[in-house]
């Protein structure tokens, strides 16, 4: 993971050293018959429905398909739609509560990582469980939890003498709620990455630290967290952009017919109900080109951050 | 959910991360394909005996798998070369997958429509007519209610025949009440008499947990019943207005909101966290609002033995709302022949006649609904079928959707008394006004 920066300009490098050649087909169609099994995927599934969306998004569809051309007809009444800045709100409030686990699994990982600890193995997987469980299956058990007056959350909060709140079904605290199974269901992954930065540390810096008597909340603060940045800031970007396409967690859990659900969808949630409730499939794609869009930018604006934070080792 | 990423990244993969991360919702977008009406269609030939197909039927209600399972051992026999896969998709998303397959020319070869929904898919040529069917006396219009025959009729072409018909009644467990020392609903029983009752259980047996009443909160078993018993309606009489800011809809709204306020009903949280039948089977509500089609499931529930059904109560007048599920045919289906047959051995008496003993639905079939009242012994189930002599058609467009969707999105503010009662109704009449203006 530390290789993050070394690599971008030594891949950027060698095209144009190559240049002096007959381009692209120097080595003849071979090179391209080995890549074509990837290329042709990519193509076909990623770029060409790209391609596709965006023509889409300047059109008005029939119920039934067939679509014609009405400009940025789609994109002006985007913009004037109220729901359109809700969702963008509660996709920004689940991607705020999702990214505070990074912050502990950043700790989570160094308490594993502590030498001679016993059961490691054990705890890991234990924490990358929940990622690896289907979503759906996920959010079924929590919808059960969560229950306003069968589950065992409240149940729990009920011994301690606090009333529990019907946490899917109350406007404005579903997205929480759902940001919780959010956050609990990213631990595993961002601590098995993190993980594996740590391991990338060299153990010679924690052996001087330590004979320099620095104690070990020092050592964390000022040897583990500052070279983990690299793996710190992946794992971010990956939150956020995985979080920006928040659906399935919060069909599941909430259900579609959820009277709260009007308040607490998300982007993707109102791209689905656009595209496949109201059958405004042009007006879907519109939104979907502005979340593609945003998430570009988002990302676009993490990378230009990364220079103030990020350790370049 | 989180995607696994375990090689080293550059700046160029991630761009290209975030790039794949939101092209594969675009690729969701991308379901295109025309759909052009293909207007006549609708002829029929019965199918010969060796014809050999293997067709999928698709519907949305596991309970009445059984005995549609129990029609196709009959069909077999008939027409052992045709194989029929029955397909069940939950009623919350058949049709958002309905409209896709729609969209892209994938239908099932036979699948369940109802109401709200046929007149887009016979608009729009999606769905084969009965004609050819009725010309060959293979089916007789005349053998179902007419009610239920023109809710699957558009430009007086026949789409298909009722395979059932439904009705909603007052469900309720004895035991609950004697519990509680309130008298059972008889079919006498007024608005009042279901309020009294209902609060009085409710506050008798708050400690365990236990309600009066719970009903699904959505128009059929809910609010389209009592705005028809308040005298009111949802649609105007041409079908092209909305009804809702008139004084009788309003009434048929606040008797609602007034029963959740007073605690005879649980909360429309409660009822989003645990379904109204979910409340009622596990002994937790006395009293459930619901359909014919709720036998299964009771019958079935631990609470069986103390249930017995009444009609719904009387508002200014008794009322209920009626619906029935259809078979249709694809339009353009690979095997029309095939999905022709079995559309008309599930229209026949015999097959009918069935669903009816098995009791898994009321059958629509003139006559063979008296083994469904009979189907739960000690449960007086002829209820529902006594309601057909005031039943209201279930309200219906051409794109009923639309407007379901406002209901949905503004009615539960109203009823869970966060909403203002006339401003929040004006806003949903103005608001159905406009979507019943674009059909």
């Amino acid at each position: 993971m530390t290789e993050l920066h070394r690599a971008a300009p030594r891949a950027a490098g060698r095209p144009a050293r190559r240049r002096g050649g007959s381009g692209v087909l120097r080595d003849g169609w071979w090179p391209v018959l080995f890549v074509a099994p990837l290329l042709v995927g990519v193509v076909v599934f990623y770029l060409w429905p790209i391609v596709q969306t965006f023509w889409f998004s300047f059109t008005t569809f029939g119920v039934f398909g067939g679509q014609t051309f009405s400009g940025v007809a789609n994109y002006v009444a985007l913009v004037q739609d109220p729901e359109f800045y809700l969702s963008l709100g509660n996709t920004l409030i689940y991607t705020a509560i999702v990214l505070l686990g990074v912050p502990l699994a950043v700790w989570l990982a160094a308490l594993l990582n502590t030498p001679g600890l016993k059961f490691a193995s054990f705890y890991r997987v234990l924490f990358f469980l929940p990622y690896i469980a289907m979503p759906t299956a996920v959010a079924l058990v929590w919808r059960l939890m969560f229950n306003g007056d069968y589950g065992i959350l409240n149940w729990v909060l009920s011994l301690v003498g606090i009333p529990g709140p019907y946490w899917v079904s109350t406007p404005g605290f579903a997205i929480v709620a759902v940001s919780i199974v959010g956050l609990w269901s990213s631990l595993g992954f961002s601590m098995i990455v993190l993980a594996a930065g740590l391991k990338a540390i060299p153990p010679e810096l924690y052996e001087a630290a330590e004979l320099d008597g620095a104690s070990p909340s020092r050592r964390f603060r000022s040897v583990t967290v500052p070279l983990l940045t690299p793996t710190i800031f992946f794992v971010v970007v990956v939150t956020v952009i995985s979080s920006f396409q928040l659906f399935d967690l919060l069909y599941a859990i909430m259900g579609p017919r959820n009277p709260a659900m009007p308040s607490s969808m998300s982007l993707v949630f109102y791209f689905f109900q656009a595209g496949f409730v109201d059958n405004q499939q042009g007006f879907a794609a519109s939104i979907a080109i502005a979340i593609f869009v945003l998430i570009g930018l988002v990302t676009l604006l993490q990378f230009r951050l990364q220079r103030r934070w990020v350790a370049n080792v | 959910m989180h995607r696994p990423l375990n090689r080293p990244i550059t700046r160029r993969a991630l761009a290209g991360i975030a790039g794949a991360a939101a092209a594969g919702l675009l690729l969701a977008a991308c379901s295109s394909g025309g759909g052009a009406p293909s207007g006549g269609g609708g002829d029929y030939s019965k199918a010969p005996k060796d014809l050999k197909a293997t067709i999928t039927y698709a519907l949305w209600d596991q309970t009445q798998v059984k005995a549609i399972q129990a029609n196709l051992a009959g069909f077999k026999q008939q027409y052992p070369g045709i194989t029929v896969n029955v397909d069940v998709t939950p009623y919350d998303t058949y049709f958002t997958k309905l409209q896709t397959e729609a969209s892209s020319n994938t239908l099932p070869d036979l699948f369940w429509l109802n109401g709200p929904n046929f007149q887009l898919y016979a608009d729009n040529g999606k769905v084969e007519p009965i004609t050819g069917a009725i010309k060959a006396g293979a089916i007789d219009p005349k053998n179902y209610p007419s009610a239920l025959v023109d809710l699957y009729t558009a430009n007086g072409v026949h789409y298909g025949v009722p395979k059932d018909f439904d009705t909603i009644g007052l469900w309720y467990n004895k035991a609950l009440f004697a519990r509680a020392g309130v008298d059972v609903p008889t079919g006498d029983w007024t608005w009042d008499d279901l309020t009294t009752a209902a609060n009085t259980i409710s506050s008798k047996l708050k400690g365990q947990g236990i309600y009066g009443v719970a009903a699904g909160m959505d128009g059929q078993t809910t609010y389209y019943d009592t705005i028809f018993q308040a005298g009111g309606s949802v649609l105007s009489a041409d079908g092209k207005k909305s009804e809702y800011a008139s004084d009788a809809t309003k009434k048929g709204i606040v008797f609602w909101r007034d029963l959740i306020a007073s605690k005879g009903s649980p909360s429309v949280k409660q009822l989003t966290d645990t379904p109204a039948d979910q409340w009622f089977v596990s002994g937790k509500a006395a009293m459930l609002i619901g359909g014919d089609w709720g036998r299964s499931e009771i019958a079935d529930s631990p609470v069986a033995k103390d249930v017995q059904v009444a009609p719904l109560p009387k508002g200014e007048q008794k009322a209920t709302v009626i619906h029935g599920v259809s078979n249709v045919v694809a339009a353009g289906s690979k095997n029309t022949q095939a999905a022709q047959a079995l559309q008309v051995y599930l229209a026949s008496k015999e097959a009918q006649q069935q669903q009816g003993d098995m009791g898994a639905v009321i059958p629509a079939f003139n006559g063979t609904q008296a083994s469904f009242a009979k189907s739960m012994p000690g449960v007086d189930l002829q209820v529902f079928l006594d309601e057909v002599a005031y039943a209201k058609p279930l309200p219906v467009s051409n794109n009923t959707a639309a407007w379901n969707a406002l209901e949905a999105k503004l009615l539960p503010g109203v009823f869970a008394g966060t909403s203002p009662v006339d401003s929040t109704l004006q806003q949903l009449q103005d608001q159905m006004d406009a979507a019943l203006a674009k059909e």
